[in-house]
């Protein structure tokens, strides 16, 4: 498994998708937090950390799409399930790997709340009332970053799921892109009101069951700093499920 | 060192295999011999742990390769069809990937020395993968299946795609791995094996058609029974000599043309040297004998013929050998001429297949 991590880690960075994404992510990353903060006049962060999942609909894929995609077509899967290597540690391997180079550019995108407590500084110096709370709040900013990565290691078993599934990059993250947008649109559904206000889906069962399903509605608790264990728990089994499938569609193959 | 027992792949409704036994010992090469489609590959795939079988169990070493597969796999070298390589890496890297993926345990530096010492890439090291030739692909290919020092070595078609000094390179490269190593080579080019391997299985729509010693096959094609002869004369009194001659089972006038010499195909009984009576009888005649060429039977015919007769009768030319090698030579011979007859058709066809493509060239 250690050996398969390994090497998923170098070909990020020896093809240059790994360089990509990081790219791509911190200057999203720190466009988005220059708008939504800094430009908005505003010291929260909550606007910062929804935008972001909309970037992970694209982002996400890129990450993914390789990892067994690319393996079927260069039959190099062959070396790796002829190897002393069990299945699972095989996809743990090259999810772990994925998930580390996300967890990553997450933690490098923090960079961009400095600027924050840098003007909230010199906001503080200059007024002379201490006693409401100036700058960004730190408990928010935490929440945030560990529901994105939450939701990240979720959305990143789905991609892997996908790219086992597929012989082609490119197809691998189209689907991922469709399938990730559909699991954080859906929250979507149940927002939409008709011109009297009512939400469109009438039926509360129908929308209990969306907003179930939906990444994006366990993630607000994060944004307002509360640490919600249930939630945790939620995206952590949403990745076991989809690796578990992954495992699954090798273990079929090699029935088939 | 290898069992395999009952071993049956279907695919859905397809049988790519069908019910195959055979052992391999320790320290042989065993040639795997099938046409495209046979269920070499299938097989090998079994065997390796790529696929699973439908039924029926593989053994290596002991280990059943359904029940402990990771232990199985351990003691197998695998280099299928295409070499598993990633373009992008290095040879240094891809071994060692190869080496931390194996969980090999013997000492990194020296082992992967001696690897690149016995295929000989050792000045493309530190070169890509993406800028290799074909050859050296292949090499480093076979080096992967040698990482880990592992009992058995598996190849799936090593030599196609490679040019012919490079086919001669890789298989003194596969007999030299015999000596320490099991191997087993799948192939469809007859020379190969009889080059390579001590033993060879002929496979045919997933079933086994022959399991014997190269030198058992061998044997009977070394038997000089069969010559083209070339004679300046008359043809037709030339050819009716040769029928009526005693010791000649078979003769044919070809149509190849030398002058005033024709080409003859002549078939003596069995074991019966006939070149120099026949040299004799021709000279006395004053028709001089002016080339003489041994045919043999290669095992290209002879597969061409264990195949096509097989998928005639069911039952299978094995069973009709072993029944002949009991009831003694006289059958023998007769059926040895049947071999011939087919041979001869065989060599026609070719013939007439390589006049054809001449034509397309011109």
């Amino acid at each position: 498994m250690f050996a398969i991590y390994r090497k998923e880690m170098s070909s990020y960075f020896i093809n240059p998708i790994g360089y990509i994404y990081l790219g791509v992510f911190l200057v999203f990353s720190a466009l988005l937090c220059c708008y939504t903060t800094i430009i908005s006049g505003t010291y929260n962060t909550s606007s910062y950390f929804s935008m972001m999942i909309f970037a992970f609909i694209i982002l996400i894929p890129i990450l993914t799409m390789r990892l067994f995609a690319e393996e079927r077509k260069m039959r190099t899967e062959q070396l790796l399930l002829t190897a002393p290597v069990s299945l699972t540690g095989m996809v743990l391997g090259k999810y772990f790997a994925a998930l580390t180079i996300f967890l990553g550019g997450v933690l490098l995108s923090c960079l961009n709340f400095i600027p924050l407590y840098v003007i909230a500084g010199v906001e503080r110096q200059g007024s002379s009332e201490t006693l409401t709370h100036v700058g960004p709040v730190t408990t928010e900013i935490v929440g945030g970053v560990i529901a994105l990565c939450l939701l990240g290691a979720a959305l990143i078993a789905v991609g892997t799921l996908v790219s086992a599934l597929t012989e082609n990059q490119l197809s691998a993250a189209v689907v991922t892109i469709g399938v990730i947008a559909a699991m954080v649109l859906l929250n979507m559904l149940n927002l939409l009101t008709d011109s009297d206000g009512q939400p469109l889906i009438a039926n509360y069962a129908v929308r209990a069951v969306i907003d179930w399903v939906s990444v994006l509605s366990r993630f607000t608790a994060f944004l307002n700093g509360v640490f919600d264990y249930a939630a945790i728990l939620y995206y952590a089994s949403l990745a076991f499920i989809f690796l578990f499938l992954t495992v699954r569609v090798y273990e079929k193959r090699r029935w088939g | 060192m290898i069992k395999i027992e009952h071993l049956v792949k279907n695919y859905g409704a397809n049988c790519a295999v069908d019910d195959i036994s055979f052992e391999v010992e320790e320290g042989e090469i065993v040639g795997f011999l099938g046409p495209n489609g046979a269920g070499k590959s299938t097989t090998m795939n079994i065997l390796t742990g790529y696929l699973s079988s439908t039924s029926g169990k593989a053994l290596i070493a002991g280990v059943d390769i359904l029940a402990d597969p990771i232990a199985a796999k351990r003691q197998i070298g695998y280099l299928p069809e295409q070499p598993p390589l990633y373009p992008d890496m290095t040879v240094e890297e891809y071994l060692n990937f190869n080496y931390d993926l194996k969980g090999c345990k013997l000492d990194r530096r020296a082992h992967l020395e001696q690897i690149c010492e016995t295929v000989k890439i050792k000045d493309v090291r530190h070169k890509v993968i993406r800028t290799l030739s074909k050859g050296y692909r292949q090499r480093v290919g076979i080096a992967q299946a040698l990482v880990g020092n592992p009992k058995v070595i598996i190849f799936d078609e090593p030599t196609v795609g490679l040019d012919p000094k490079q086919i001669i390179e890789i298989r003194n490269l596969i007999r030299g791995l015999g000596k320490e190593h099991t191997v087993i080579l799948s192939t469809h080019i007859l020379q190969e094996v009889q080059a390579v391997c001590d033993r060879i299985v002929i496979i045919n729509k997933g079933k086994i058609v022959a399991n014997e010693k190269t030198e058992n096959i061998s044997n009977v094609v070394a038997d000089n029974r069969r010559f083209h002869v070339k004679i300046a004369g008359p043809q037709k009194e030339i050819l009716s000599m040769l029928r009526s001659m005693p010791g000649i089972a078979y003769a044919d006038a070809l149509a190849e043309r030398d002058g005033d010499a024709y080409t003859y195909l002549v078939e003596s009984d069995f074991g019966v040297d006939i070149r120099k009576k026949l040299f004799y009888q021709l000279s006395e005649r004053g028709w001089p004998m002016i080339g003489l060429e041994s045919l043999g039977m290669n095992l290209e015919d002879i597969f061409i013929t264990v195949v096509d007769k097989s998928e005639e009768h069911k039952s299978g030319r094995i069973a009709q050998t072993e029944r002949t090698k009991r009831r003694g030579s006289k059958e023998k011979a007769s059926l040895e001429r049947e071999l011939g007859a087919n041979l001869y058709e065989n060599a026609q066809r070719r013939r007439m297949e390589s006049s054809l493509e001449e034509g397309e060239d011109d």
